[in-house]
C-alpha cells in the first residue's frame, strides 16, 4: 500500500491553513485524514462536526461532509446524526473549550451513552481564538489573559473524564508524535462506541509566550520531554510535580453503543 | 374513522408520527413531558428513534443533526427548556434546518408557576435568538388543532428548509376532549426537496426559482458542509459582505414570499363585528364564548383566531380590524405581546382593550366580558 496523504479529504484550495505559526491543529488534520484514508473512508460517508474555536474552524479545509455548530455543542448534533444514521462514520472536533468546559455535560453523557463516533480533542490548554484566556484544562498555576498571577482552579483530565463516563476508548497523543498520533485516531476510529483521542497540542502564540515557552519550538520540546508512557511515567519520582502526563491508549474495551442498544429496544417495541 | 378522548400533548405526538417523524430528542419538562413519553413509545414502533438528551441544549442540537442526516426530526419544552434552546434554534435558522420545536407555553420568569399556562412566549419565540432572522410560529386552540397544526409545522419545516416553532399552551396542551383520529392521507404531508444536480454540482444553500434550495441528507451521493457562520450557496464560511447581505435578505425573504400560505386564521361572526376579539392558542375558547354571549345580548361580536402567530397576520387584522369598532386582545400576559402587535397594526388611535391575566390562572369568558363592559 502506498502511503496515505489524506489529500482526497483536503480542500486545497483553501490553502494555507488559518492556524498561527507553530501551532498544531494542521498536524492532528494530517493524522487524521490519513487515518481516514487508511480506513477507506469515503468523503460522502463521513461526518465531521465541529465546534467553535481554533480547532473548530478545521472542517473549512474538509471535502467530507461537515456541520460546524454552535459552541460547545458538537456532540449535540454528532448524536443526532450518527442515532438517526448508524451508517456514517461521525467524528467530532473539538478544542479543550469547546470539549470539556462549556460542553462539559455533552461530553459525559456521549461517553455515558456510548454513541458510536469519535471525539478528538485538542487540548492547547486556553481559548487560543478568544485571546487566551483560561479554560477547564489549564493547569493550576498556569499564566493566561485571565489568570495574569497564575490559574487558582484546577485542570480537567480530559481522559480520566472519559473513562469514568463510559467511553470504549480513551487514548492521549501530542502533536509532537505524529505517527503515533495518527494510528490512536484510527484506532479510535475503528472502535464502535464512544472513542475520545485527547492530543496535547501547542499554542505557542496565546499560551506558550505567557509560559516560558517563548518559541514554537519550546512548546515541541515540551510535549516531547512531558509526554511519556505511562511505564516510564511510573517510574518518575515525581511525574505530575514535575510536569509529566501519559500518552498512549488507556482505555479499550467493547460495551454496546447506543444504537446496538436501541436496536434491541426497538425489537421489542415492534413485539418481534 | 376513530374518535377518542385525547390529550393536547398526546395528540401533538401522534400527529408528528402522521406527519413522517422519525427522530424525537428531549429533556423532560412539565408541560410538554407527554410528549416525550407518546414519542418514547410510538417511535420505535415505526422505526425511528427517541433519545432523552442530558438537556434542552443538546436536545435541539441532536434533532438538527438527525434532520441533517434525513429524518424528520422534533423536540418539545416548555418555558425554561425554551430559553435554553434559543441559541441552537440560531443554528437551525442559519443552516435552514428543517425541524419542529414545540414549547408548551407556561408562566415565567424562570421557573414561575411551574405547571400554570401562560401566553408570554409570543415574543421569544420571535425574537428569542440574537441575530435578525425570521422564524415560523403556530399556535393551536383545541386537541383537533393540535394534531391539524402539528403537521402543518412539519409541512412548513420541510417544504421552507426552516426551523417551525409550535407554540402551544398549557391548557390546550393538557386539555382532553373529543378527537377523530385523520386516515392516513387524508391530511397531505409535504416532504423537503431532494437535490436534482449532479452530486459535483450540488449546492446546498443556492436556492431554486421558488426560493428554497435542495436539501441532500448525510450518507447520501451528495457531500455538502452546513455551518452556523455566515456562508455563501457553497456551505463553507464565507465573511464576504455581499455574501453575508445576501443570506440575511434570504432567511427573511423566504418566508415572505409564502407569507399567504404560511398565515392560518379562524374566523367566527366576524363579518359583520363591531367588536373583534383577536386571540391565538386556548385563549380563543373563552373568547369565542364571550362573543357568543354578547351576540345573545344583540351585540355583534366576532373572533378572529390566528393559528400562525409569527409571521404576523397584517393583512387579516387590517382588514377585520379597520370595520370593528372595538378591537379586544385576551391573552395570558401583563405584557400584551399580541396586543401590541395589533395596535401596531391598526394605529394608534384604534380603540383596543387588553385582557390580560397573568397569574397562571385560564382567561374566562366573564373575564372579557367584564373587561368590555362599558364604563
Amino acid at each position: 500500500m502506498s502511503h496515505a496523504t489524506g489529500i482526497k479529504y483536503l480542500k486545497k484550495d483553501c490553502l494555507p491553513l488559518m492556524w498561527c505559526s507553530g501551532c498544531g491543529h494542521g498536524t492532528v488534520l494530517g493524522a487524521m485524514l490519513r487515518a481516514f484514508e487508511e480506513l477507506g473512508y469515503e468523503n460522502n460517508n463521513t461526518v465531521v462536526v465541529t465546534g467553535i474555536g481554533c480547532w473548530g474552524k478545521a472542517d473549512d479545509y474538509l471535502l467530507t461532509n461537515a456541520l460546524h455548530v454552535t459552541h460547545g455543542r458538537a456532540l449535540a448534533f454528532a448524536t443526532g446524526v450518527k442515532a438517526y444514521n448508524p451508517k456514517l462514520n461521525v467524528v467530532v472536533l473539538m478544542g479543550d473549550g469547546d470539549g470539556v468546559t462549556i460542553g462539559g455535560n455533552h461530553f459525559i453523557h456521549a461517553a455515558r451513552r456510548n454513541i458510536d463516533v469519535t471525539a478528538i480533542i485538542v487540548n492547547n490548554l486556553n481559548y487560543g481564538m478568544t485571546g487566551g484566556q483560561c479554560s477547564g484544562t489549564t493547569p493550576a498555576g498556569s499564566y493566561t489573559s485571565t489568570t495574569l498571577y497564575g490559574n487558582p482552579e484546577r485542570e480537567i483530565d480530559v481522559c480520566a473524564l472519559a473513562e469514568a463516563a463510559g467511553a470504549n476508548y480513551v487514548a492521549r497523543g501530542t502533536v509532537y508524535h505524529g505517527m503515533q498520533l495518527k494510528n490512536h485516531i484510527k484506532e479510535a476510529l475503528n472502535k464502535k462506541g464512544f472513542s475520545l483521542v485527547e492530543v496535547v497540542g501547542p499554542c505557542p502564540t496565546q499560551f506558550g509566550k505567557k509560559n516560558q515557552m517563548k518559541k514554537p519550538v519550546d512548546m515541541l520540546r515540551w510535549l516531547k520531554e512531558k509526554g511519556v508512557s505511562k511505564e516510564k511515567y511510573n517510574k518518575l519520582d515525581n511525574p505530575q510535580g514535575e510536569g509529566y502526563f501519559v500518552i498512549g491508549k488507556l482505555v479499550d474495551k467493547d460495551a454496546p453503543d447506543f444504537n446496538t442498544r436501541y436496536d434491541e429496544i426497538r425489537a421489542r417495541a415492534m413485539g418481534l | 374513522m376513530q374518535t377518542k378522548l385525547l390529550q393536547g400533548n398526546q395528540a401533538m405526538a401522534e400527529a408528528a408520527i402522521y406527519a413522517g417523524a422519525r427522530f424525537y430528542a428531549g429533556y423532560p419538562i412539565t408541560p410538554s413531558s407527554e410528549i416525550a413519553e407518546e414519542s418514547a413509545r410510538l417511535l420505535p414502533k415505526v422505526g425511528g428513534v427517541y433519545v432523552q438528551m442530558e438537556d434542552e441544549i443538546g436536545s435541539i442540537g441532536a434533532i438538527v443533526g438527525a434532520s441533517l442526516a434525513g429524518a424528520k426530526s422534533y423536540t418539545a419544552t416548555s418555558g425554561p427548556g425554551f430559553s435554553l434552546m434559543q441559541e441552537n434554534l440560531g443554528m437551525a435558522v442559519m443552516g435552514e434546518v428543517p425541524c419542529v420545536i414545540i414549547n408548551v407555553q407556561r408562566s415565567g420568569p424562570s421557573t414561575g408557576l411551574a405547571t400554570k399556562p401562560s401566553q408570554s412566549d409570543i415574543m421569544q419565540a420571535r425574537w428569542g435568538r440574537h441575530g435578525d432572522q425570521s422564524i415560523i410560529a403556530l399556535s393551536p386552540a383545541t386537541v383537533q388543532e393540535c394534531f391539524t397544526v402539528t403537521v402543518k409545522a412539519f409541512n412548513f419545516a420541510e417544504k421552507y428548509r426552516v426551523p417551525v416553532i409550535l407554540n402551544a399552551d398549557e391548557i390546550v396542551a393538557h386539555m382532553r376532549e373529543n378527537f377523530t383520529m385523520p386516515a392516513p392521507g387524508e391530511i397531505e404531508v409535504w416532504d423537503r426537496k431532494s437535490p436534482a444536480a449532479a452530486p459535483d454540482q450540488y449546492r446546498p444553500f443556492e436556492p431554486d426559482d421558488d426560493g428554497i434550495a435542495p436539501l441532500a441528507a448525510y450518507g447520501s451521493d451528495y457531500v455538502y458542509h452546513v455551518t452556523s457562520s455566515m456562508h455563501g450557496y457553497e456551505g463553507y464560511s464565507n465573511n464576504n459582505p455581499a455574501t453575508a447581505a445576501w443570506k440575511i435578505a434570504h432567511l427573511h425573504q423566504k418566508l415572505e414570499r409564502y407569507r399567504d400560505e404560511i398565515v392560518m386564521t379562524k374566523s367566527f361572526d366576524t363579518d359583520d363585528a363591531d367588536i373583534l376579539l383577536i386571540t391565538c392558542g386556548s385563549t380563543t375558547r373563552a373568547a369565542r364564548e364571550a362573543a357568543l354571549a354578547l351576540r345573545r345580548q344583540g351585540v355583534k361580536a366576532g373572533v378572529l383566531q390566528l393559528i400562525t402567530v409569527w409571521p404576523f397576520a397584517d393583512e387579516q387584522v387590517k382588514s377585520l380590524g379597520r370595520n370593528a369598532k372595538t378591537v379586544v386582545v385576551p391573552e395570558m400576559n401583563y405584557s400584551g405581546q399580541l396586543a401590541g402587535e395589533i395596535q401596531r397594526i391598526l394605529g394608534p388611535d384604534k380603540d383596543i382593550r387588553r385582557v390580560n391575566k397573568y397569574n397562571g390562572q385560564i382567561i374566562t369568558p366573564q373575564d372579557i366580558l367584564t373587561a368590555i363592559k362599558p364604563d
